[in-house]
């Protein structure tokens, strides 16, 4: 169909069974801009063709232009013949729908001519009490504020809060597809993925694109009911995966971490690591360029997140420079005081 | 279209001075200047652009408007590479068609909002140059306007500026309709009337100061009544 054709839109032959007749084996049904066309390797066909039998069926989102660069015509174009990676059936993830010999570097041919957002800063720690994640809300590019008031901390589920730091585009949408396949899971295996397992899903989704210019480093902070407590881990689209109790990224990331390395301990009420998760945010939103506006707070316990009022830094830079004020007027006094008592003496 | 190394990141023109021998490649990327803002208020919803489009030194046509209708309630303004805000629109409109026929009703602007980005971030590694912003009607009647960046990353906003002269706007902006940075300032809601004010002066120092900006101004008005066009000359020069 024609309007297909336009969009790029001929995969979704699940629900347009009859406009596309002729549909070849797409198995990937869900989703629609997503499209995998494999018309053209015959030899993966029987791969996937076949319903959703095995249960953790990841659909990789690699778009057909992937496979063959618009631009390769005429030009010098860098070294982009890929590796051929192994065949699916080595793989471990066993349906993982990866054809082999993307040219995932096609993108660095094409100069853009414009940068995306980037810079921030973004905590998360474990205590006794929880997990606390906190983010500014500035999103920059290439030296301006795209957005003075943009979301860095996604819920995933009740139980699950990711951070996102890199590309907002990236972290935005991948998250949105974390959501899903964790949706997807529960509702197949009636439990919910805990969050190491969240974390290996979104690990093993971003691994085809390492490489190219995807940014994404998230914390997903969350509490798994099964093994009875907060967990977190750090993920990057390089393919860093760890487990900790504390990490902060982005660009104000040394700085939080020197509020954070001072007073953090497990023992800390629920008040105490608030406090400090903002005071770390608004160092860090102080001295680097990148990171500002506000601060926002998610708290993961065992019933849910909670979020916490989005602050307002700018009030607590004047409350800040009262209270300097403030001290530096009392030592005043106690000098003047200390001078007088002296005179009389 | 020219090499891209003619172009700074921001799609402004360098500096034109010889700096030895430079190779140049064939870009598919050219930016053809112009300024979309948007406005939200109560139960109106305010899209304007200008109708300039440039190309370097050159100016392709002085009547090129950059908002286009989508729905009863919406409207989208797109700026940046012409080629790729028509095709953009193009495949919007069938998309919509497509919602159309098979739902029977047309789409909110909170699903158009979400589907664009949807569109965009399908092609993440060759992305559409176009900075796009939609104005329009959510379903209960009030002003919405959400904002893209070229790859699909997007926001529910009270007002955005867009495109060459976004960086000038962007701030009046905050300070007129947001209040922000002013001290002991009632903060009064926007009436249609000083909306459309404001957005023609608006654009009229845009098109004092920057050079893609500039001709004549097209804004369209959206209210639940439909969906209103003025058009203002600007500067030609």
């Amino acid at each position: 169909m024609a309007l297909q054709e336009v969009c790029g839109f001929n995969k979704f032959s699940y629900l347009y069974s009859e406009w596309n007749i002729s549909a070849s084996a797409s198995v990937y049904l869900e989703d629609t801009f997503f499209s995998f066309h494999n018309r053209k390797n015959t030899d993966f066909g029987g791969f996937f063709t076949g319903s959703n039998g095995s249960p953790l069926e990841l659909y990789v989102p690699v778009a057909e232009y992937l496979k063959e660069s618009p631009l390769q015509f005429g030009q010098a174009s860098p070294n982009v013949t890929p590796q051929p990676t192994a065949k699916p059936e080595y793989c471990s993830l066993p349906s993982l729908p990866f054809p082999a010999g993307i040219p995932l570097s096609a993108s660095s041919s094409i100069p853009l001519p414009f940068q995306l957002s980037h810079g921030t800063t973004t905590l998360a720690f474990q205590f006794q009490g929880g997990v606390i994640a906190a983010a500014d809300t500035r999103s920059s590019c290439s030296g301006l504020v795209a957005c003075p008031s943009s979301q860095k901390i996604l819920p995933i589920h009740s139980h699950l809060v990711g951070t996102t730091s890199g590309t907002s585009a990236d972290c935005f949408l991948w998250k949105r597809i974390l959501a899903r396949e964790l949706r997807l899971y529960q509702l197949r295996h009636h439990r919910r993925l805990s969050t190491g397992g969240a974390a290996k899903l979104l690990s093993h989704m971003l691994h085809p694109f390492k490489g190219t210019e995807l940014c994404v480093a998230a914390t997903l902070c969350g509490w798994d009911q099964n093994l009875c407590g907060p967990r977190l881990f750090y993920v990057c689209s390089d393919g860093t995966r760890l487990q900790g109790e504390l990490f902060s990224v982005g660009s104000g990331s040394p700085y939080a971490y020197s509020i954070l390395d001072r007073d953090i301990c497990w023992e800390m009420s629920v008040d105490e690591a608030v406090a400090l998760a903002r005071e770390a945010v608004y160092r860090a939103t102080h001295r680097d360029a990148y990171s500002g506006n506000n601060v926002d707070l998610y708290h993961i316990t065992a019933g849910g997140w909670k979020r916490r009022e989005r602050e307002e830094l700018k009030e607590e830079y004047y409350r800040e420079k009262e209270r300097e004020r403030e001290k530096v007027a009392e030592r005043r006094r106690k000098m003047e005081k200390a001078d007088g008592s002296k005179c009389v003496k | 279209m020219l090499s891209s190394d003619s172009y700074s990141e921001n799609g402004k023109m360098r500096d034109y001075h010889y700096t030895g021998p430079v190779e140049h490649r064939f870009s598919p990327y050219s930016f053809n200047g112009g300024t979309v803002l948007a406005v939200a208020g109560e139960d109106f919803a305010i899209v304007a652009s200008d109708t300039r489009l440039s190309e370097g030194y050159s100016i392709h046509s002085r009547d090129s408007p950059k908002c286009y209708k989508l729905t009863d309630t919406t409207v989208i303004g797109s700026s940046g590479f012409h080629g790729d805000c028509l095709t953009l629109t193009k495949i919007i409109d069938a998309r919509l068609k497509m919602y159309k026929h098979s739902n029977n009703k047309s789409m909110t602007s909170g699903a158009i909002a979400a589907m664009l980005s949807t569109i965009l971030y399908g092609r993440r590694f060759f992305p559409y140059y176009v900075y796009n912003i939609i104005g329009g009607l959510d379903e209960e009647g009030k002003g919405a306007v959400y904002s893209f960046d070229p790859v699909g990353s997007y926001q529910r906003d009270t007002y955005k500026a867009g495109g060459s002269a976004s960086s000038m706007l962007q701030p009046l902006l905050d300070n007129q309709i947001g209040f922000k940075n002013m001290e002991n300032v009632q903060h009064v809601p926007l009436t249609q009337e000083k909306a459309v004010q404001l957005v023609k002066d608006v654009f009229i120092s845009a098109a004092e100061r920057d050079v893609y900006t500039g001709d004549a101004l097209k804004i369209c008005i959206i209210t639940k009544e439909g969906i209103r066009e003025e058009t203002v000359p600007l500067r030609k020069d």
